[in-house]
């Protein structure tokens, strides 16, 4: 099992969502958050003075399939969250140890 | 338009009293004796209507230029603001301002208002002119608008009882005073100063007093750091600073309609329709020419600097909204949303920490309207026009500051470093504006 933490750009979640939709993703956790990569911050004005942004707004999602699944979920969200300019934000696959579905008490990849 | 006329008027048909009495059997006052009375009590009522609504744009463009953590507090000085500014009025405001004879600089102070009695006969009642009442609410609007521009420029960590005990002498003592010099018959309207709706008496008053107070005060926590550079602290709801400044400016058109102060001809009628007109076109142009500047300066257009130019074109008409035509209203009120884009970073760089831009606003195009006045209305000239600008900035400005370091002595006018960073509504007050957001 795999979990996959991907951050984007907020516009592109709907497009991402069914993306994953589509490959038989069926759940996944979104939290919008605010960070800094190397698009690091930007300036804006507000009232003639200039101010730094330092926490650009991202979404960031999680993502838990079977250890089969995984490179095709990380290319999906490659291929739809991908603009092509700095931004575009990151993924990260992780192993996952143990997995429960508090309903039924199933584990594991029945649990997914 | 002069206010002297009022007491005068009213002792003269006071005068007249005994011998419209004794003729009992005479028939009922026509309409060309009443009609006017009437109408003007009627502009009074409604005029003063709209000024008063503007304690409620006034209250939504300071709670929505604020940060969130200091909403409570602002609404809470806005409606103690303008409950004490009329008591004070009553108490001693109205007749310290027009004190009929007097020496031209200050009338008597704790003359209480009294008004018509019940029922008034038309003998009785100021026909040339209108009701004391209606006389009387409609000034003591005026007075709210200059504390509430105080306000303003002072919010996010000024305490609330100093800033009320302020408010209590700004509104019962300092504007009445400068108040008499031109609308009570004073000195600077014998000099033949000329202010019609209020551009020095009121606006300028307002910036000279929130001023004075700012530079007292010191500005907020973090938002100049020692390199001098400026930290932008953005406020917390936009759609209500618009929808302040739309009451503004709705309530405008009884502040300079109103200030005709007379409508029982066709020609009065007619000049408060053309006051509406011209105030409403400075605003027009005050906001259009703040949304191109600011789209040609910083690339992007500031919504609060075009809420602030709107302001400034009404601020900038204020002294003469009769007399030009609507062109020379829009250059007029243009020129006031020059003056807000250029002199609120100006501030800035001075270290003045005005958190709604009420200086240049009400200050800055105050003084510029002032001097447009020469322009349009020909009895007006530049010299006397300076000389009442000066004597007003004086006169408030430094009984202003004295005010302000006597507060600062007695009380501390100023919140403690943990209320300011907490926000005044939890440290000073106990309650949150939108208490959802940080409780869930």
């Amino acid at each position: 099992m795999k979990l996959i933490i991907a951050t984007i750009k907020p516009f592109k979640l709907e497009e991402v969502r069914e993306a994953l939709t589509e490959i038989g993703v069926r759940g996944m956790m979104v939290t919008e958050i605010k960070g800094f990569g190397s698009q690091s911050g930007h300036t804006e004005i507000y009232r003639g003075a200039e101010y730094a942004v330092n926490f650009v707004p991202k979404v960031k999602l999680e993502i838990a399939v079977s250890a089969a699944m995984a490179d095709q979920v990380v290319e999906a969200i490659t291929n739809t969250a991908r603009t092509g300019k700095i931004g575009d934000g990151k993924i990260f696959v992780l192993d996952i140890q143990q997995a429960m579905r508090v309903r039924t008490g199933e584990t594991n990849e029945d649990a997914l | 338009m002069n206010r002297i006329t009022k007491t005068g008027l009213a002792a003269a048909a006071l005068t007249a009293l005994p011998s419209l009495a004794l003729a009992q059997d005479a028939p009922a006052p026509g309409f060309d004796e009443i009609g006017p009375y009437i109408m003007t009590t009627l502009l009074f009522c409604m005029a003063g209507f709209l000024v008063f609504f503007m304690a409620a744009g006034f209250a939504m463009l300071e709670g929505g230029l604020v940060r969130s953590k200091n909403v409570t507090m602002q609404m809470t000085k806005n409606i103690a603001l303008y409950s004490i500014a009329a008591i004070m009025y009553w108490l001693m405001g109205f007749n310290l301002m027009y004190p009929g004879e007097f020496n031209g600089y200050v009338g008597s102070f704790f003359v209480p208002t009294a008004l018509d009695p019940v029922g008034v006969a038309a003998a009785d009642a100021a026909l040339d002119y209108a009701s004391v009442g209606s006389d009387f609410f409609f000034q003591l609007v005026f007075v709210a608008a200059t504390a509430s521009i105080v306000s303003g420029a002072l919010a996010e960590r000024i305490k609330l009882w100093p800033f009320l005990a302020f408010v209590v002498l700004l509104t019962g003592v300092l504007y009445p005073i400068s108040g008499s010099w031109q609308w009570g018959g004073g000195w600077l309207s014998e000099a033949g100063f000329s202010d019609f709706a209020g551009s020095t008496v009121v606006h300028s008053v307002g910036g000279w007093a929130a001023l004075a107070g700012a530079i007292v005060l010191g500005p907020r926590l973090g938002k100049y750091d020692k390199e001098g550079k400026v930290h932008p602290m953005p406020g917390s709801n936009l759609a209500l600073a618009t929808l302040g400044t739309f009451i503004l400016w709705l309530g405008w058109f009884g502040f300079n309609g109103g200030s005709q102060l007379a409508m029982g001809t066709v020609g009065d009628v007619s000049d408060v329709s053309r006051i509406f007109a011209n105030t409403n076109m400075a605003a027009a142009a005050g906001a259009v020419t703040a949304l191109i500047l600011t789209q040609v300066m910083y690339k992007k257009p500031d919504l609060t600097m075009v809420l602030n130019g709107a302001l400034a074109g009404l601020v900038s008409i204020t002294a003469e909204p009769l007399a030009p035509t609507l062109f020379g209203a829009l250059w007029i009120g243009a020129v006031g949303g020059v003056i807000v884009v250029f002199t609120v970073p100006l501030l800035d760089k001075l270290k003045i920490d005005d958190v709604v831009g009420a200086i240049p606003v009400h200050l800055f195009a105050g003084i510029w309207g002032t001097i447009a006045v020469v322009f349009y209305n020909g009895d007006a000239s530049l010299g006397t026009q300076l000389l009442g600008i000066a004597a007003y900035g004086v006169f408030t400005f430094i009984g202003s500051i004295v005010v302000w370091f006597i507060l600062k002595a007695i009380f501390g006018i100023r919140v403690d470093e943990e209320t300011e960073i907490n926000g005044l509504d939890m440290g000073e007050l106990g309650m949150e504006a939108y208490p959802e957001f940080s409780k869930g």
